[in-house]
């Protein structure tokens, strides 16, 4: 019997002949889809400007990976449809105040993706997270604009700019809007007015200080106001296991356990735990910004570990630092420790000791 | 997977759809005689065996037509009744298509066996008469392993082993071999099992079997009842629970250090269907000629356990089990570390414990992309290893790298590959990596015996030349003190 001809194998031979993982763009996607909600949260709370300068930002951060990748001969549109440069620009836009100009959004999406990713090369590369470095780029070279936030003016109020409004004042043509609704964020306020020498306690009983509500109704950037959807995305991400737990726990624990002590020695000096966790980019930082695979180490305990330094160090600089905010700082320079960490914090071996030495044979009972 | 298990369970591994069902429920199937088998010379690690008939001669089924040659190795019997028609060449089960020894037999469909006789009680034997009657049988580890079953037991008799593992775990999705044989021959690997125990030495038998086998494991332990000193354990289902050193450290809680053998923390693993053959060598005098195998996967219109003969044809198996589609991809083995087949005229070998005939869709993995390190390989390694960094390393060429990061500790069980979701191939990384260390090394070993053979060479011309200088050096004084003795007397003559 001659036995029936087959095609030849595919080329790839080496087992496992099965998958488990849906690709680097199905967990994109689930990023994106768990900060939908809060997006959407932020278009509405702070109208059309900051649906313009979202788009802006994502599509330059698209347009410069795109640039570079045909730079470096690779496949461009197959590359960018991972998902990954347009949530760098998105996670970007979500820390920009809302109604910043075009230019923020632009110059920001390019630096996230040309600067920060691309030179290093690429996709899995980099050191540092893009869209942190381009913020951070963005808060030293332009701390005007980047420290300008508004009101929220709900779409559909009086005096919320429409579709074309908002697209004028982003790309600059309605000189003199802004200043109609300048406000300060929670911890903006907190910081120049300790600088002023008016105690905390003082300083949030004026009326004309910001609000501070679990509704999100209140200044700041488009990731920061709606921090209980931001948490509630996060959460999503954590039941899918596309984020594990230990960097998101770690990082709020480290803002929130010296924030509490200190609390409670000198409460005019320092703001209580709650406002630490959903003022300013924590929850995004702990469960969008942080959590990245690239820059962050890649054991649990490591995980821990760095989630652990985010958290103190965002405080130590909310508390001490220059910046009211310190997310993207501490995220920073957290990232630089990510090899160390890698390097000391392996896990034991099966088999071996901590150090890699084969166990000795006496654990026979 | 439940909720539980995900915070408090064993953190390695994966949890692959284990597709076993509705393969491992179809009652088992006997493969129908096909009209030739090519019985390949080497189905086990180590030695060739050595063919002991000549092409026209008749054989029974059972008869020995390869002696083992060599310390490690293993004979081969006929597993039908026929004529040996040429002892040629077949195409090895490995990907490349290479082809291997065989001895080809056309069956006489009589099937008749050859005058066995059972040695008598097992358990009356010493134990190294077990060991020398499994070898014979040609019996090997069936579990994929393929190493001799007597080697393995005469070293636990000498580690003085306490405890025999049997590994019931077949975590391999799709595969059910070893499920249909402790379904169905319970009492034959309980039997086989004892046999084991009595040839190592060993005070006590556990056997894992993952509790996604609920049949199993009822059958397994009605069968183990009257012995105290088998104990049937349900194992969490989780890949690789059938490795030996993951299956000893849930089982006893014994770690294998790394540079060990599992015997020398006083445990051996043996499978479930070595220990049926054992139990068919000793207790019915028959060797190893027949296995089960699983016959699976979506290309398949009924996939099921077969009985089949060794060096019946892949082709044979998957006729019986009817195409409903050209496959894909075909396998030897389980789709986690099974080996792709170049195409379907290879043979069944000992330790082939499946063929799977899957279609696109379920070969389907990830396009290659970028290392985006999610650590997802890190938190699967069952060996506790950082695969993303070894692949990175052997990516850069830093061998060195690599093993520092345990490239040697690396079971190849592909858990890592499996959830990678850049969809690289972790393990054929590691593959290359090991070929090309152990290219190396034998280099290094060449150029060590060259160098060696020159130091000696060297030494033998110095120590010639040294030689023959000192000859001549003790000629030409013999030759000046016959000369002085010749013209001392003349001095003193003169004097």
């Amino acid at each position: 019997m001659k036995p029936a001809a087959f095609p030849a194998p595919a080329l790839a031979v080496a087992a496992p002949h099965v998958g488990g993982a849906a690709g680097v763009a199905h967990v994109m996607t689930w990023v994106m889809l768990a900060l939908a909600p809060a997006t959407l949260f932020g278009f509405w709370l702070y109208g059309w400007p900051a649906v313009h300068l979202w788009w802006i930002t994502v599509l330059f951060a698209a347009t410069g990976e795109g640039i570079c990748l045909r730079l470096a001969g690779r496949p461009a549109l197959v590359t960018l449809r991972d998902g990954s440069a347009v949530l760098t620009g998105w996670l970007l836009a979500l820390s920009l105040p809302p109604w910043a100009p075009w230019w923020i959004g632009a110059c920001g999406g390019l630096f996230a993706t040309v600067i920060a990713k691309q030179v290093f090369g690429g996709l899995g590369q980099n050191l540092f997270n893009p869209a942190m470095v381009a913020r951070v780029a963005l808060l030293i070279s332009f701390p005007v604009p980047m420290t300008l936030w508004v009101a929220p003016l709900p779409l559909g109020s009086a005096g919320a700019p429409g579709f074309v409004a908002g697209l004028q004042l982003t790309l600059g043509a309605l000189p003199g809007a802004l200043d109609a609704v300048a406000s300060a964020s929670v911890l903006g306020h907190a910081k120049t007015e300790l600088a002023r020498g008016v105690d905390l306690l003082q300083a949030f009983a004026v009326p004309s200080a910001p609000t501070f509500g679990l509704d999100g109704m209140r200044a700041g950037s488009l990731g920061e106001s709606a921090s209980l959807l931001i948490a509630g995305g996060g959460l999503v991400l954590l039941a899918r296991g596309i984020i594990g737990w230990q960097i998101p726990l770690a990082m709020l624990a480290g803002i929130a356990l010296p924030a509490a002590a200190l609390h409670a020695l000198d409460p005019a000096r320092h703001l209580d735990a709650a406002s630490h966790l959903l003022a300013g980019g924590t929850m995004l930082g702990a469960f969008f910004i942080a959590t990245d695979y690239v820059t962050s180490p890649n054991t649990r305990t490591g995980q821990l570990l760095f989630g652990a330094g985010v958290g103190l160090l965002t405080f130590v600089i909310r508390s001490w630092g220059g910046y009211p905010e310190g997310v993207a700082f501490a995220v920073l320079l957290m990232n630089a420790l990510v090899p160390v960490i890698d390097r000391y914090l392996r896990p034991r071996a099966h088999g071996r000791d901590r150090r890699g030495r084969p166990l000795d044979i006496a654990q026979r009972p | 997977m439940g909720v539980l298990d995900r915070f408090f369970g064993p953190s390695w591994g994966v949890h692959p759809d284990d597709r076993k069902r509705p393969a491992a429920d179809a009652p088992l199937r006997r493969l129908p005689l096909p009209e030739r088998l090519y019985v390949p010379l080497q189905q086990h690690v180590g030695g060739a065996a050595r063919p002991v008939v000549l092409a026209g001669q008749k054989v029974l089924k059972g008869q020995l037509i390869a002696e083992a040659q060599g310390g490690i190795s293993a004979p081969v019997h006929a597993p039908t009744s026929g004529r040996v028609l040429a002892i040629g060449e077949i195409t090895a089960p490995h990907p490349s298509g290479l082809t291997q020894a065989a001895i080809i037999l056309a069956s006489d469909g009589e099937e008749r066996w050859i005058d066995a006789e059972p040695p008598g009680d097992p358990f009356a034997l010493p134990a190294e008469e077990i060991a020398r009657l499994t070898a014979a049988a040609g019996v090997v580890g069936l579990g994929g392993a393929t190493f001799p079953a007597a080697v393995k037991f005469n070293l636990g008799r000498r580690l003085k082993v306490d405890t025999l593992i049997v590994n019931g775990g077949e975590c391999e999705p799709y595969l059910s071999a070893d499920d249909a044989v402790m379904r169905h021959r319970a009492a034959e690997v309980v039997d086989g099992l004892r046999i084991v125990m009595h040839a190592i030495g060993a005070r006590q038998a556990l056997v894992g079997i993952e509790d996604n086998k609920p049949e199993a494991l009822a059958a397994m332990r009605a069968a183990a009842a009257p012995h105290g000193d088998v104990a049937i354990r349900a194992v969490p289902a989780r890949y690789p629970m059938g490795s030996d050193k993951q299956l000893i450290q849930v089982l006893t809680g014994r770690e294998v250090p790394a540079d060990a053998r599992a015997a020398e923390v006083g445990v051996l693993v043996h499978n479930v269907s070595t220990c049926a053959a054992v139990h068919r060598a000793l207790r019915r005098g028959e060797p190893l000629v027949e296995r089960i195998v699983t016959l699976n996967g979506g290309a398949l219109r009924a996939p099921g356990n077969l009985v089949a003969p060794l060096g019946a044809l892949v082709a044979d198996l998957l006729a019986c089990a009817g195409m409903a589609e050209p496959p894909a991809r075909l396998i030897l083995g389980g789709p986690m570390m099974g080996t792709p087949l170049p195409h379907a005229d290879v043979p069944l070998v000992k330790g082939a414990s499946g063929i799977l005939a899957l279609t696109a869709a379920e070969a389907a993995r990830p396009p290659e992309g970028p290392c985006i390190r999610c650590g997802s390989c890190t938190r699967a390694c069952p060996m506790g290893l950082l695969p993303l960094e070894m692949a990175g390393r052997i990516r850069a060429g830093d061998l060195a790298g690599a093993t520092g990061f345990g490239l040697s500790d690396c079971i190849s069980c592909g858990c890592c590959a499996y959830v990678c979701p850049s969809g690289i191939p972790l393990v054929q990384y590691f593959s290359h990596a090991r070929g090309e260390l152990a290219a190396a090394e034998r280099a290094r070993l060449r150029g060590d015996a060259a160098r060696r053979l020159a130091e000696q060479r060297r030494q033998r011309l110095e120590r010639e030349a040294r030689e023959k200088a000192a000859a001549a050096a003790r000629r030409k004084a013999e030759r000046d003190a016959a000369k002085a003795r010749a013209s001392a007397p003349a001095e003193a003559v003169s004097g």
